[in-house]
């Protein structure tokens, strides 16, 4: 049900894009003012949250300590999981968001009976953290190589990563090998959402959606690149065009590329309003971001709250006779 | 109220069977059960007058009618959003799962149960969804495909279940790719719960006496001299030494804290003897309180207000008392607080001085804040230093393993220093497998206030994962002793290991220090603090 419905919406999305890519009279709507509808959706978005998050502030220092602190001169400490400076907590994150250092430690409980009753065991589980690197690392170069299209001329950096990311120079034009591996990585991680019956259990419609719309786009850019061809000079002028703020519609450009643009612009739109803000999120996490250093640096809480207590006085108050029996002094006879 | 029955806990055997397959019905539509030996009773009227807590009343989570206040739906989705302004930890955390499910198989209560809602992630979306159908556009407009539901008393109960169905171990942490913390959505959870009555008695109660009586247990000033008193008559049986500790005393050096479970029932008050001994050997100047008496905090359990009224005793007390720094007995969550939060409550302690080893000389620079330092990290640095007389062979008839306590694993990273010192004090020291401990260590099952009676299934179940582990190095070494710094420890894990692995004791690291000890002047030990004949030296062995 989920699943049908994240694909019936994204179906719609592509239909309505068909429609703009055949209707000429709608080629600037599609090709020139969603795009920056999109754009200004996702930047305004995305800066909201982010500005959101900011708004509230992190009363308490709660790193997950995931190794050793800093205590006595003998004792090693983990310097990056229980970070006592900037530098350790850069590094940490730094970890955390190039290399995804948590979802790496990943294992799988398994529980079996043995003779002697029940074993659970702890097996390596990399494959999650294997999809998800390759999924985000091919999007980011793919991102990267899309630069092409909006600088004149072409950096040299970007023609080197274009021709790393083409070595195999398999077919004509090259195959690339991010553009597989993406396909790969992100089927992977449609598929374990289907076949894992506790993920599946756990996944929402908000899941879904951004795979399939992710497929898409990959799907239609790689149908670009080999079999439904377009104009990349035109493509390219509109590109220079958007991006210098003097859009152009060339004429000619291909019906693929606006069923492409409309879904990057869909994609775009959505981000802000859905998980995918894990992106910004990330950097802000309280558990990861903090210096662990609580015991040496007192962490200030900007809304500390006044609460009442129960002092010594009352206390004392109400077992001096108590305490003077069992000799215990007391401030007051 | 109708009368709960107590259920007989289901044989190890059966409760091993565990069914991993989710239910037929999506986790929205299915109803959660509210099951006897699977919950814990509900706070007392009196205790929650005592704290000043909303809507006391005798009620029961057996019954239907869970007598909720007026309006109690705008006092959650209030509460709610004042949390999200106040704390950032939650808006993200509810913002940014993904629902990847690498936190699932990690949490103790999942593997033990199956039950999906055990999952911490979906341990958070049972909050996470009211969060999107209240404060996020998505959620009000595309409702259950956003994975948004509305608030009403079912969802409160689920939420009630569940949040006291986690014990704020922060293992799901360790593995989530964005560091999203279950912990922190269950105190959030819980003080919303609190804010219309739903809470616990074996909470609220320690938590009441905690505040009126300085400690958990509710025990007055003179039960506690009597109670360490009548632990220094045993220790003069066992060493032939008289100790002799002193009670709010102005101008100590040291203020001396620990959870009071240790003051009451094996094997605690065993711990405990350990401080008295090595504190005596040491010929320290310290003092106990019997108005700060209690190291651990159940109000960190109910809110982080009433975790702040009930930590106020620490410093309020060293201060009044004048002593230079503060000493830490074994206690688990109690170094959560006094590490990420004591100070940012109470701070800053600049009434105190770093503390430094009058023995040693150390000055313990990673507590130059809080002014305050760990039992183990204290008595790791006298081991370094060869202050202490050591028999470790009178531990040579326990083979032991040690189970990291949560919180000082994951809420500070107290990991080495404890074993420093059981391997200085035992001669048989095995480690359990390597996903079990450390920084990814499993929870006794009771953390968190659960450690009542009436839930002893449910506890069975989220220890299972500790005790297998336990079982492994067993069969393996032959492991006849579970040591550990944490009083709830001490107080769950013997009922724990008698479930699943009988023959394996308990202990806190300061009991098998104290009987590795070698005071001076002692006479020829003949027991170990449990009167039990030490190995070579009695009739028996």
């Amino acid at each position: 049900m989920k699943v049908l419905f994240s694909l019936l919406a994204v179906i719609v999305l592509i239909l309505v894009a068909i429609m703009g890519a055949y209707t000429t009279s709608l080629h600037y709507t599609f090709g020139i003012i969603i795009p920056y509808l999109a754009l200004t959706l996702f930047v305004g978005g995305f800066i909201y949250r982010v500005v959101k998050w900011g708004r509230s502030p992190v009363p308490f220092r709660i790193p997950t300590t995931i190794g050793q602190q800093k205590s006595l001169p003998w004792i090693k400490q983990n310097k990056i999981e229980n970070p006592t400076s900037t530098l350790g907590v850069i590094v940490r994150m730094a970890l955390e968001i190039l290399f995804f250092r948590s979802l790496f430690r990943n294992t799988k409980t398994e529980l079996s009976q043995g003779p002697k009753g029940p074993i659970l065991a702890y097996g390596s589980a990399k494959w999650l953290w294997l999809g998800s690197l390759f999924f985000h690392w091919s999007f980011l170069i793919i991102l990267i190589r899309h630069l092409r299209y909006f600088l004149d001329p072409i950096p040299f950096s970007i023609q080197i990563l274009e021709s790393i990311d083409g070595i195999l120079q398999i077919g004509l034009p090259a195959v690339y090998l991010t553009d597989a591996f993406f396909l790969i990585a992100v089927t992977y991680l449609f598929l374990r959402r289907i076949f894992i019956p506790q993920l599946k259990y756990i996944s929402l419609a908000a899941d879904f959606f951004p795979l399939f719309l992710i497929m898409s786009i990959a799907s239609t850019g790689v149908l670009m690149r080999y079999f439904y061809k377009v104009d990349l000079v035109a493509v390219k002028q509109l590109a220079i065009g958007l991006a210098t703020f003097q859009p152009v519609l060339p004429s000619g450009i291909g019906a693929m590329f606006f069923v492409h643009i409309f879904l990057v612009s869909s994609l775009f739109a959505y981000f802000p309003l859905s998980k995918l803000m894990h992106m910004g999120g990330i950097f802000m996490s309280p558990t990861r971001n903090m210096i662990s250093n609580n015991r040496m640096v007192r962490h200030i809480n900007p809304w500390n709250q006044e609460v009442k207590y129960h002092t010594y006085e009352q206390y004392e108050d109400e077992y001096r006779d108590k305490m003077k029996k069992a000799g215990i002094p007391v401030e007051k006879e | 109220m109708a009368k709960v029955e107590k259920v007989k806990t289901p044989k190890p055997q059966e409760l091993s069977q565990i069914d991993f397959k989710p239910p037929t019905t999506d986790w929205m539509d299915t109803p959660t059960v509210i099951k006897p030996g699977n919950f814990c009773w509900g706070g007392k009227e009196k205790d929650l007058l005592t704290l000043g807590l909303p809507n006391p009343r005798q009620w029961s989570p057996a019954d239907e009618d869970w007598k909720l206040p007026e309006g109690w739906e705008s006092t959650i989705l209030e509460g709610m959003a004042e949390r999200l302004a106040k704390y950032r930890s939650f808006k993200i955390f509810m913002d940014i799962c993904v629902r990847c499910g690498a936190c699932a198989d990690k949490c103790h209560f999942y593997i033990a149960t199956g039950d999906p809602k055990n999952m911490p992630v979906l341990r958070a979306e049972l909050i996470r969804s009211v969060y999107k159908k209240y404060f996020t556009t998505s959620g009000k407009f595309l409702g259950k495909l956003a994975g948004a539901r509305e608030l009403n008393e079912d969802v409160l109960k689920e939420w009630w279940s569940y949040f006291f169905q986690c014990t704020e171990c922060r293992r799901c942490s360790v593995f989530c790719p964005y560091g999203i913390d279950q912990a922190e959505v269950t105190i959030i959870g819980r003080e919303l719960l609190n804010l219309v009555g739903l809470n616990i008695d074996w909470i609220s109660g320690p938590a009441a006496n905690c505040y009126m009586k300085g400690n958990h247990l509710g025990l007055e000033p003179h039960a506690i001299t009597g109670n360490i008193e009548t632990m220094c008559d045993d220790i003069e049986d066992i060493t032939g030494i008289r100790v002799n500790p002193t009670f709010n005393r102005k101008g100590a050096e040291i203020l001396f804290i620990t959870p009071s479970g240790d003051l009451l029932g094996e094997p605690g008050i065993q711990t405990c003897m350990g401080y008295l001994m090595l504190f005596h050997e040491l010929g320290l100047d310290y003092t106990w309180s019997t108005y700060a008496s209690e190291g651990g905090n159940f109000g960190f359990f109910t809110s982080n207000d009433m975790a702040k009224r009930l930590n106020y005793k620490i410093y309020a007390e060293a201060k009044r008392l004048g002593v230079k720094w503060i000493l830490g007995g074994e206690c688990g969550h109690m170094w959560r607080v006094l590490s990420q939060y004591m100070d940012t409550w109470h701070g800053p302690a600049d009434f105190l001085e770093v503390p430094k080893s009058p023995i040693t000389g150390t000055v313990f620079e990673n507590a130059s804040s809080t002014k305050m330092i760990h039992i183990s990290e204290f008595t790791a640095d006298l081991i370094k230093h060869k202050k202490l007389n050591l028999d470790p062979s009178r531990n040579d008839h326990l083979k032991v393993t040690y189970h990291d306590s949560c919180n000082p694993s994951r809420g500070m990273g107290l990991l080495d220093e404890p074993r420093e010192v059981i391997k200085a004090v035992c001669n048989n020291f095995y480690e359990m497998p390597e996903s079990t401990i450390r920084e990814k260590t499993f929870c006794c099952g009771s953390g968190s206030g659960l450690n009542a009676s009436e839930n002893m299934e449910q506890r069975m179940r989220g220890g299972f994962p500790r005790a297998n582990a336990v079982k492994y190095v067993k069969e393996k070494h032959g492991v006849n002793m579970l040591a550990n710094i944490c009083a709830v420890d001490r107080a769950a894990l013997p009922a724990l290991m008698d479930y699943w692995n009988p023959g394996v004791g308990v202990t806190g690291v300061t009991e098998l220090v104290a009987n590795a000890l070698v005071m001076k002047g002692e006479k020829e030990r003949t027991t170990n603090l449990r009167f039990e004949d030490l190995p070579g030296k009695g009739g028996d062995e």
